[in-house]
């Protein structure tokens, strides 16, 4: 050691690194194991196709219309439903934000987070069948029958389970951004003679878009990644499937895990196009902290 | 600006506001003429807030009437009444620049656009805001950022202009300089300001009438003047300076007259006084400031106390002492004295206000 007086510790810790540093090895191991390994084992597995070729899993998907078209399918369910919970939800936050029992509704609403998805579709199969309350209501009510309304086996039937379990957690995140405004900007708005439509368009959703876009990305990649219900509740051999379910036949019905592999590079890519479009578009709107004062 | 602001007064009818069985505000009834400054002033939980957002209309009242002449406008929404509100936080839009928050109540208004320029530049100069125009509030200090939330409660010409405590997030160098400001900006735009705060320091300073509220009543309405001189309740006295507190019982018989001089024995001591209301006695309470309670000699009546603590003050001393009987005494002293030092305190008996009732 030289005659320098500071030591190496204390020059580690000016410049951020002490024993408190260390607290972050656990997560570390866990990212590692549990996303960096297996995603760029699969990433390698999916250039290492079955004929030998460098980009042949690819070529294969790109060319199969059976198989790129799940891509459209997925988009198809996981974009409008995610839009339509995004919708459904910012008026309740705004309702709930306001109400007495805020909490005994907030968990009322969050329950199907907690049933799980398999439990969902199989209630729905009973509820939405042709033989199930729904159904039978609707055609005492005589607004149609049995034979003319099909909600389960098809595109509807995901869509629907879908919206049922992804609108709790969409919501749950809206409530967040939602609260987090300043209602005396509300107030502020109101005495300048802003009416609420007006209040909402020029206070509430400029400073609620970006956490919108972050909801709204957290929700679609939720959504794209549809398994249980399009199996249980959709067409899997057709209009719904998805294209985790391309995935699973390639994996477990053909045994091609490095074509498996190349479908779920080709899902993650498609995800991180819209979510990266969406996240980008949020320069457009003010980030700061919506609160109307200093600290 | 403001010269086409045309009412002759506010009138509150009564107004009452209830939180479950709480009566947070109570038939508060008040006349305001145009171009008055007045402050509601009171400890936290008194209603003043109560009362200036029901004036505005974030809140509903649960009894009475508010009247801008003939026009009844308790019963209008917030957004009709076209009440300028300064509030305690500036709630200032994050996302909007200076002039676009300035703005904002002249565009909600459909102000055509030559026009908007016109006036949201006459409230940014008012408020000395000129090179800040085009910043975010969030770049700006807290003085600044209040400076932009009065600009935008005035744009909008409005006959009344509500503040709720507007400087209490401000350093004191900073408030003493924005009190200025609002007194000017009042007298310039020639409407009513109401302003609420706690602080009697800016109440007297700023207000021509102040209204003292407690437990959701008026305890006294009056000119600063008369709140400080001549406070009508014990709990206004003690708001208005009147620190040291003497229980005692009266020595005259029989009921005293308002103004009138009277005498009572405070441990032992009498004193005389000032009653401003009538005293039916016999148990009454003395309030007397800490700058009029000085040392006497021997000789002179007085209450007897000891020193507790003694320091300077520049051009005199402040002391506090206590009685035998335990009660805390502030006072004024020209001489130096020594804490554990015996003291006889009296005031000018035109000093000492004599108001009814004992413990309080």
């Amino acid at each position: 050691m030289s005659g320098s007086a500071i030591p190496f510790r204390v020059r580690l810790a000016a410049s951020g690194l002490d024993g408190v540093t260390l607290l972050v090895i656990p997560a570390m191991v866990l990212i590692l194991a549990l996303f960096v390994y297996p995603f760029s084992y699969g990433l390698i597995l999916s250039f290492h196709p079955k004929d030998g070729s460098f980009l042949g899993n690819y070529g294969h998907f790109f060319s199969d219309p059976f198989l790129y078209g799940t891509i459209y399918t997925t988009l198809a369910l996981a974009l409008p439903v995610t839009l339509l919970n995004l919708v459904a939800a910012v008026p309740v936050a705004f309702r709930i934000r306001r109400m007495r029992h805020q909490r005994l509704i907030t968990t009322i609403l969050v329950l199907p987070i907690t049933l799980g998805t398999v439990l969902v579709a199989e209630g729905m199969l009973n509820y939405f069948g042709p033989q199930g309350w729904f159904i039978r209501t609707l055609s005492i009510l005589g607004l149609g029958s049995p034979a003319s309304i099909k909600l389960v086996h098809n595109y509807w039937g995901v869509f629907l389970s879908l919206v049922i379990t992804g609108f709790p957690f969409t919501f749950l995140l809206t409530l967040s951004y939602v609260s987090g405004i300043d209602v005396a900007l509300e107030n502020a708005a109101a005495t300048l003679g802003a009416r609420s439509a007006a209040r909402f368009r020029t206070i509430f959703l400029p400073l609620l878009a970006p956490g919108l876009a972050i909801t709204f990305c957290l929700s679609f990649v939720q959504a794209y990644s549809v398994f249980p219900s399009a199996v249980l509740l959709g067409a899997p051999a057709g209009p719904t499937r998805v294209i985790s379910i391309a995935a699973y036949e390639a994996a477990f019905e053909q045994y091609d895990y490095s074509l498996a592999s190349a479908i779920a590079m080709v899902m993650g890519a498609v995800q991180l196009v819209v979510v990266v479009g969406v996240l980008m578009s949020r320069s457009l709107f003010y980030r700061g902290p919506a609160a109307g004062a200093k600290g | 600006m403001g010269s086409h602001i045309a009412f002759q007064s506010l009138r509150l009818e009564k107004v009452g506001r209830t939180f479950g069985a709480m009566n947070a505000l109570q038939d508060l009834t008040l006349e305001i003429k145009r171009g008055e400054f007045i402050a509601l002033l009171g400890p936290s939980g008194c209603g003043k807030s109560t009362a200036l957002n029901c004036i505005a209309g974030l809140l509903a009242t649960t009894s009475g009437a508010i009247w801008l002449d003939d026009v009844r406008i308790d019963t209008l929404a917030v957004e009709d009444r076209g009440f300028g509100m300064v509030f305690q936080n500036y709630a200032l839009f994050p996302h909007m620049t200076v002039r676009s928050n300035i703005g904002f109540g002249l565009r909600m208004r459909g102000v055509a656009k030559a026009e908007l320029e016109r006036r949201v530049d006459a409230a940014i100069r008012t408020v000395r805001l000129e090179s800040q125009a085009h910043k975010l509030p969030g770049q700006l200090s807290g003085g600044q950022q209040q400076r932009v939330a009065i600009a935008r409660a005035i744009a909008i010409d409005p006959p009344l202009v509500l503040m709720d405590e507007p400087l209490s997030n401000l350093d004191a160098k900073l408030r003493l300089e924005m009190r200025q400001e609002i007194r000017r900006i009042h007298q310039d735009l020639g409407g009513v300001t109401i302003y609420v705060t706690h602080d009697q320091d800016e109440a007297l300073s700023l207000a021509d009438r102040i209204v003292v509220l407690r437990e959701g009543m008026i305890r006294q309405v009056g000119t600063p003047e008369d709140l400080y001189l001549r406070p009508a309740h014990i709990d206004v006295a003690e708001f208005m300076g009147f620190r040291n507190r003497l229980e005692g019982t009266l020595i005259s018989d029989g009921s005293v007259q308002p103004m009138a001089r009277a005498s009572a024995d405070f441990g032992g001591t009498v004193l005389e006084g000032v009653a401003l209301h009538s005293l039916p006695g016999p148990a009454v309470t003395a309030a007397i400031r800490p700058d009029d309670l000085t040392p006497v000699d021997a000789n002179h009546p007085g209450i007897d106390a000891t020193v507790e603590a003694f320091e300077y003050r520049g051009r005199d001393f402040f002391g506090t002492a206590r009685t035998p009987a335990g009660v805390e005494l502030f006072f004024r002293s020209e001489v130096p004295l020594h804490a554990g030092e015996a003291v006889r305190l009296s005031a000018d008996p035109s000093k000492i206000l004599i108001y009814q009732g004992g413990a309080a």
